[in-house]
């Protein structure tokens, strides 16, 4: 019988690989509380009486960025492209594989092919089409997320719809459902655990993206990511200070976030892994 | 059911048709046409053949260097994630106290976003280098080991945990056998273990292919492609020939084109390994 024993050796050896994996952030953490010019030079020495600045640093940087209305653009953002992508996308992924033919069999083609276009194909076309057909604001981007985020979307709803069998949905035809009324109160509640998955991908993908919102809606609209590159500046005139602590801010709404559906995360994560 | 949900088309699948053909079918073709045009604002393109093709490799090294840094890091990427993941795996299947909490701590960097980690890896690879009085964007080694790190250290986590679900559905019997007839550690790692788990080592290799084959937001906060652009990967080259400079837009639009078939490429050898391994099972 194998009994649980830990090897001391493999435990010390995991403890010191997870300070390695936690060093960079407490790192950036040290520095946040560290006046600005004594960061760069000396970024691994603890604050002093001379450096330590309290929360200068935090005050500064949510001022120079605005922080608030990045934090608040990137949450609506976030939030509203993946309830529409989850709605949109869930209702497609069921017609495409429910009314098989030609049209729906190119429509599924065409999504999982958009899933291996990288975005700097499509980049400056969508920004000129997005400016064009007024959807560069918080709201129209979401039409853009949707469309953009569709193809895995449809690509992940379509193979789990295939495994539910046809006896549900026709029992509910002859009860006298229509096609909106089975998909509604009979497949959605069985795509619970996929939508989780779903979202969870595109939830992390859009809050950490940064190409798409800065060239779509960069000028006006500031997500997190874009007003932590603008704080970068010109050379030599940035605020390490304020980079500091905006680059904690940045994190923690993650690390909530991931410590409050951990597993869900993880697995999404890794059925997520398909995508390639 | 079929012949009636076949009249829903407009409710079901046209929102979401819209919104693809806005954000994707459109911007793509005409992403192919615009590669064979000079334009600078799309309205006034003008079609010039192949020449913004013969460009790209003619009027600069540019497009060839970012080739190349980025073929280097990836291969360089590939082994080592794949390497120290299946390392961690390896220990943390070993029924070791607090594996969970292990895993939760390997696993947290991937859901930082590359812009935020860009910066991150700044700090503490200058901190480093100017006990040598140097920076990052000295000399392009220090750049690509940085970047090299940084991507180690947002992926190490997220394939381990694909590893480890592949070695916990290791069928038991196989092992026990090796143990039985003599196996040392090492013979049933090569012999047995690695062997039985190359569907998920082929899934492992191909995310951080296409991951690290398509980087941008890392490459773009770390060095900026600097010294010069000798640190610079094919997706920020190609954003700065569309943004650096007037009037090379089709040719930043030709590029996206050979960098998207590229990953095509990939893509496909990717989904035919995948199948034939299925068929073998």
């Amino acid at each position: 019988m194998e009994r649980t024993k830990t090897n001391p050796v493999i435990f010390t050896l995991l403890i010191i690989i997870s300070l390695i994996f936690i060093a960079p952030v407490i790192i950036v953490l040290i520095n946040s509380f560290k006046g600005q010019f004594y960061i760069s030079d000396t970024p691994f020495k603890l604050p002093t009486d001379k450096t330590f600045v309290k929360l200068i640093n935090y005050t500064n940087g949510i001022q120079k960025i605005k922080f608030f209305s990045a934090f608040f653009y990137s949450l609506f953002i976030t939030v509203f492209s993946v309830c529409g992508i989850l709605f949109f996308t869930s209702m497609t992924a069921w017609y495409i594989i429910r009314c098989k033919n030609k049209v729906s069999n190119l429509l599924y083609y065409l999504f999982v092919f958009s899933m291996i276009v990288p975005f700097q194909m499509v980049m400056f076309t969508m920004s000129k089409i997005a400016n064009v057909m007024r959807l560069d604001n918080p709201l129209g981007i979401i039409v853009i997320y949707i469309g953009f985020g569709s193809g895995l979307s449809i690509f992940m709803f379509s193979g789990f719809i295939k495994s539910i069998p046809l006896d549900i949905e026709e029992a509910a035809t002859i009860d006298g459902c229509n096609p909106i009324q089975t998909f509604f109160r009979i497949i959605l509640p069985i795509l619970k655990p996929t939508a989780i998955t779903v979202g969870i991908l595109n939830a992390m993908w859009i809050w950490n993206d940064y190409l798409l919102p800065y060239l779509v809606i960069g000028n006006k609209y500031k997500t997190i990511p874009i007003a932590v590159q603008y704080l970068q500046g010109g050379y030599g005139s940035r605020d390490m200070g304020a980079l500091m602590s905006m680059l904690i801010l940045s994190i923690i709404p993650i690390i909530i976030f991931y410590l409050s559906c951990q597993k869900h995360i993880i697995k999404g994560v890794v059925a997520g892994s398909v995508k390639g | 059911m079929q012949k009636t949900l076949r009249k829903y088309f407009a409710f079901f699948a046209l929102p979401t048709f819209a919104a693809f053909t806005i954000a994707f079918i459109i911007p793509f073709i005409m992403g192919v046409y615009l590669s064979f045009t000079e334009f600078t604002t799309v309205s006034d393109a003008r079609w010039v053949g192949f020449s913004n093709y013969t460009k790209i490799f003619t009027e600069s090294r540019d497009f060839i260097n970012a080739l190349w840094f980025t073929i280097r890091f990836t291969i360089v990427s590939v082994i080592s994630i794949n390497v120290l993941a299946f390392l961690l795996a390896l220990l943390l299947t070993k029924k070791i106290k607090g594996t969970n909490i292990f895993r939760t701590i390997f696993f947290m960097p991937n859901l930082i976003g590359g812009i935020v980690l860009g910066y991150i890896w700044q700090l503490i690879i200058n901190g480093v280098l100017i006990k040598f009085g140097v920076d990052i964007t000295f000399d392009a080694k220090y750049g690509f080991w940085g970047l090299v790190i940084l991507m180690n250290w947002q992926m190490i986590g997220y394939m381990m945990i694909i590893y480890i679900a592949g070695i916990q559905n290791l069928p038991g019997d196989v092992l026990e056998a090796a143990r039985i007839d003599g196996a040392n550690a090492f013979q049933t790692l090569g012999r047995v273990t690695i062997p039985l788990l190359m569907p998920s080592i082929t899934i492992c290799s191909f995310l951080t292919l296409t991951n690290s084959f398509k980087l941008f937001d890392q490459n773009f906060a770390l060095t900026g492609g600097a010294p010069g652009k000798e640190t610079q990967m094919l997706a920020l080259d190609i954003y700065n020939t569309f943004y650096g400079r007037t009037g090379y837009e089709g040719v930043g639009q030709a590029k996206a084109v050979i960098f998207f078939i590229f990953v095509a490429v990939i893509a496909g050898v990717q989904l035919v390994l995948t199948r034939s391994k299925e068929v073998e099972q």
